[in-house]
């Protein structure tokens, strides 16, 4: 029998308390294999099974509650650099603003460029500069919120680094990631990129402008985007001369909308609850 | 083939050794002498990029010599078209069997620490 759990198989479980003496107790799970370790080489086997990326869930599970409370409806921005996504967004908000509160988390490896962008078309707006950092995550994010005014029954926008590829991994507490792609870019990208465009919900396509001049194939970047994941909704736009930025604007004020819906259901059974209470407690 | 595009394998390195530095420590061993990971085969990762990460970020850790054992499992899917479980090894496959692309991802997008050994 292993000394240090008394389990018979050598095997630790994992327990939420951290004095590692001995006491039998019972396992909900099976030992089902032996690994036919040397018990002599003072050796042990300990199963963890964990998500390399639990603790990143963690604090975006904590970030989600605190935007689902304050009927936050959050987009996380992915893209490759270049694509327009500071230049879409500065216009977006110059929009939305006007209609209810908006506000801007940037990630940048360096400058302050991107938040002065959003600034200046009249949101608040943090920077995170991640260094070397290729990503944002979710408990940066976090603390990025102390810096910024929540837009309670508005929206928040997390614009992350220019990259492709590991973002696509970091929950952030998001509603959705929207990836923007540009017609400048090429016509196969979500074929490279596929863990992005699958972990999206909306992609953008952007600077149709520039189609006439450019061999971009779109009926093509469609079907790809829509083999790597048949769920993807697709938006094509112009940041610069506005064109299709209309459904763009609707659909982020659609999900706005489910946000403070379900941030109002939530309030009104909160407030059934604790009249319940009340009455119970012959108040 | 180690990508040309930032690593986040690193970050992901830095989780699993800070997760199995605190289990090391909770439970009063001293060395980490091996780590398995179950990795999907259509997850987000570069294996040679994070073998290569692994050794890095391993130094002046409780897992500094530790071992890496990488365990791929397979890409599934349940295709939505013809309704059968296949098996999938990128995101842009076709179904196998039918050749269309409404299918969803049972399994193989893991990225998860198995098991360690340590004394």
């Amino acid at each position: 029998m292993c000394v240090t759990c008394g389990c018979g198989e050598g095997e630790l479980a994992i327990h939420s308390h951290d004095h590692p003496h001995d006491h039998p107790h019972e396992h909900g799970h099976g030992h089902g294999h032996d690994h036919g370790h040397e018990h002599a080489a003072e050796t042990r086997r300990v199963r963890l099974e964990q998500d390399i990326l639990a603790k990143n869930a963690e604090f975006a599970a904590g970030n989600r509650r605190l935007f689902a409370a304050r009927g936050v409806f959050v987009l996380n921005l992915v893209s490759s650099p270049g694509s327009g996504k500071t230049a879409l967004l500065a216009r977006t908000v110059q929009v939305l603003r006007e209609e209810f509160p908006v506000a801007v988390i940037g990630g940048d490896q360096q400058t302050a460029n991107d938040a002065e962008r959003i600034i200046a078309a009249g949101a608040p707006a943090v920077q995170i500069n991640t260094g070397k950092g290729c990503h944002l995550d979710a408990h940066g994010v976090g603390h990025a919120l102390e810096r910024l005014p929540l837009p309670e029954g508005g929206v928040l926008f997390i614009e992350n680094v220019g990259n492709l590829v590991c973002p696509a991994d970091f929950d952030l507490g998001e509603a959705h990631k929207v990836v923007i792609l540009s017609v400048t870019e090429g016509e196969d990208k979500p074929l490279k990129y596929p863990n992005m465009f699958a972990a999206s919900g909306l992609m953008l396509l952007n600077k149709t402008d520039l189609l006439p001049h450019v061999d971009f194939d779109v009926t093509r970047c469609l079907e790809y985007a829509r083999r790597v994941n048949s769920d993807l909704q697709i938006l094509q736009l112009s940041a610069r001369t506005g064109d299709g930025m209309a459904a763009w604007l609707d659909w982020v004020r659609r999900g706005q909308r489910i946000a403070l819906t379900q941030q109002v259901s939530r309030l009104e059974a909160d407030l059934v609850a604790a009249r319940a209470r009340l009455a119970r407690g012959g108040g | 083939m180690i990508p040309i595009t930032p690593m986040h394998e690193f970050s992901l390195c830095e989780g699993i050794i800070e997760t199995i530095a605190t289990q090391t420590r909770q439970q009063g061993f001293n060395r980490v002498r091996r780590v398995w990971l179950e990795i999907g085969a259509l997850a987000n990762v570069e294996l040679d990029a994070l073998r290569f990460a692994f050794e890095v970020v391993r130094q002046d850790t409780v897992a500094a010599t530790a071992e890496l054992d990488i365990i791929t499992l397979p890409g599934r899917a349940q295709c939505l078209d013809c309704a059968q479980a296949v098996e999938v090894t990128q995101l842009f496959d076709p179904c196998p069997l039918c050749g269309g692309y409404q299918w969803r991802l049972t399994g193989g997008n893991e990225m998860r620490i198995k098991e360690m050994e340590v004394e």
